[in-house]
């Protein structure tokens, strides 16, 4: 057994209504030392999620991250859309066509997604961007995976995750349009952190 | 056939703007922009980007310009997803400058290697004298022993090779050097296997040729480096006494 297209299915549409639910948070985020259109972007690119889910129900995990993939990139817009997207694209290429997912792959996927994001957006731990949430969680999901239980990787990915994006907040950021503050980025939470933490925690939810 | 040509902008105006304004130079050089988001907001969009690299596919392949940050991960996303159609390069460039530069290179024919080199060249660094080593594989592949020997003694040592071939030629026409006669010039050079500086700038860079200021009656003093050195240099021989094709 394990996680199922059911699961995915649900992890996409938690984390549909938490972009919905904090689109103003993560726009006041975003105004404090971005371009204020992070929320804005999020919930129109999972709302897009949602309508694909709708048109084309998949059949595996992975075809639901693929198509989560595609809609992310299409949709957002701004940086985020290719980062998520590549993140998403990633994921499902390492989970294939496998109707269930074990604790070892669902870690796996985490990495996979991460080390995307890096590859896409060239960022490093500490540069205040959402590679601060993803890294501690991907970290925290394979200490978990040993164990075998996918929700607990799963929680333990969102617990992580969490406190990584928290601790963006003293850190000056190195990346994106944030570092043009530079020092002036200090005192405030990266909102991709923010919304990476978001889509872990569905995650967990979607699990439970 | 020739390469062809893919525009990523966050703005859907600039993108068809981009093509409009290079297609004068490269009538027959296929470019697809690709601007905006797929609502028509600005941004972009990996739909919209898939589809013109989808449209630009072809057996020479393509090259990708793109505008600010996003547009980068945007198009390299894209080039992701849609792997295994033929050689597709991202070329690190002026959007501009780039395409145009690139636009003409295609037109004359050059590679898709080539495209991207005489798009990126627009970043209008002066050229570096070429490094010894550089040209050893080339020389050893050569016909001229003498040649190779020389090649093979100079690597590693800091002086510059003298230039393979050389030439100086006096701008005949009335308007000299100004933005069609370099995109040309640059054009042309870059689908060569050569380094040419002229006037110590890059030979394929249309901006640093630009950048000379070179008006009628001005002299270029043209060397090159390279299996195509001589080449090279008739080739900007017969555009200069041609007046580039202008009055």
């Amino acid at each position: 057994m394990g996680l199922d297209v059911t699961w995915a299915v649900k992890w996409l549409t938690l984390s549909a209504q938490a972009m919905a639910e904090h689109r103003v948070e993560l726009i006041e985020l975003d105004r404090a030392i971005g371009d204020s259109d992070h929320g804005e972007n999020m919930d129109r690119g999972f709302q897009a999620v949602l309508d694909k889910l709708a048109e084309t129900p998949p059949e595996t995990p992975g075809a639901a991250l693929k198509l989560t993939a595609m809609a992310l990139m299409s949709k957002v817009g701004g940086a985020a859309g290719p980062l998520y997207g590549t993140a998403f694209l990633r994921a499902a290429t390492t989970l294939g066509d496998a109707a269930y997912i074990d604790a070892a792959s669902l870690a796996a996927a985490l990495a996979a997604a991460r080390d995307g994001i890096v590859a896409r957006g060239k960022a490093e731990t500490g540069d205040k961007t959402m590679v601060d949430a993803w890294t501690p969680a991907v970290d925290a999901a394979a200490a978990a995976a040993a164990d075998g239980d996918t929700l607990a990787v799963l929680i333990a990915a969102a617990e992580a995750a969490e406190a990584g994006a928290m601790a963006t907040d003293p850190l000056v950021a190195r990346k994106g349009r944030a570092s043009y503050l530079g020092e002036r980025s200090a005192g405030h939470r990266d909102p991709g952190a923010a919304s990476s933490a978001l889509i872990l925690r569905a995650a967990a939810g979607a699990a439970a | 056939m020739t390469v062809r040509i893919v525009v990523v902008s966050h703005s859907d105006k600039i993108a068809d703007g981009a093509v409009e304004l290079a297609a004068q130079m490269a009538p027959d050089v296929m470019m697809v922009p690709a601007g905006g988001t797929s609502d028509g907001r600005i941004g972009t969009s990996m739909e919209k980007v898939m589809a013109a690299l989808e449209t630009a596919a072809g057996a020479d392949g393509v090259v990708v310009l793109t505008d600010l940050g996003s547009a980068v991960m945007t198009a390299e996303s894209a080039m992701e997803f849609a792997e295994g159609s033929g050689t597709v390069l991202l070329a690190d460039a002026p959007i501009i400058e780039g395409l145009v530069a690139a636009a003409v290179a295609a037109q004359g024919g050059a590679s898709v290697h080539a495209v991207r080199r005489a798009a990126e060249a627009t970043h209008g660094y002066p050229a570096p004298r070429p490094k010894a080593e550089n040209y050893a594989a080339a020389a050893t592949a050569g016909k001229e022993p003498g040649t190779q020997t020389a090649a093979g003694q100079a690597a590693g040592e800091p002086e510059p090779l003298a230039p393979d071939a050389s030439g100086d030629f006096e701008l005949v026409n009335l308007a000299g050097m100004h933005a069609r006669p370099a995109a040309k010039l640059a054009g042309g050079l870059s689908a060569l296997d050569a380094d040419v500086t002229v006037n110590g700038v890059d030979g394929a860079s249309m901006t640093g040729l630009m950048t000379l200021g070179a008006g009628k009656g001005s002299v270029l003093h043209v060397e090159a480096y390279g299996p195509d050195a001589e080449r090279a240099v008739e080739y900007v021989a017969g555009l200069v006494r041609d007046g580039f094709g202008e009055p």
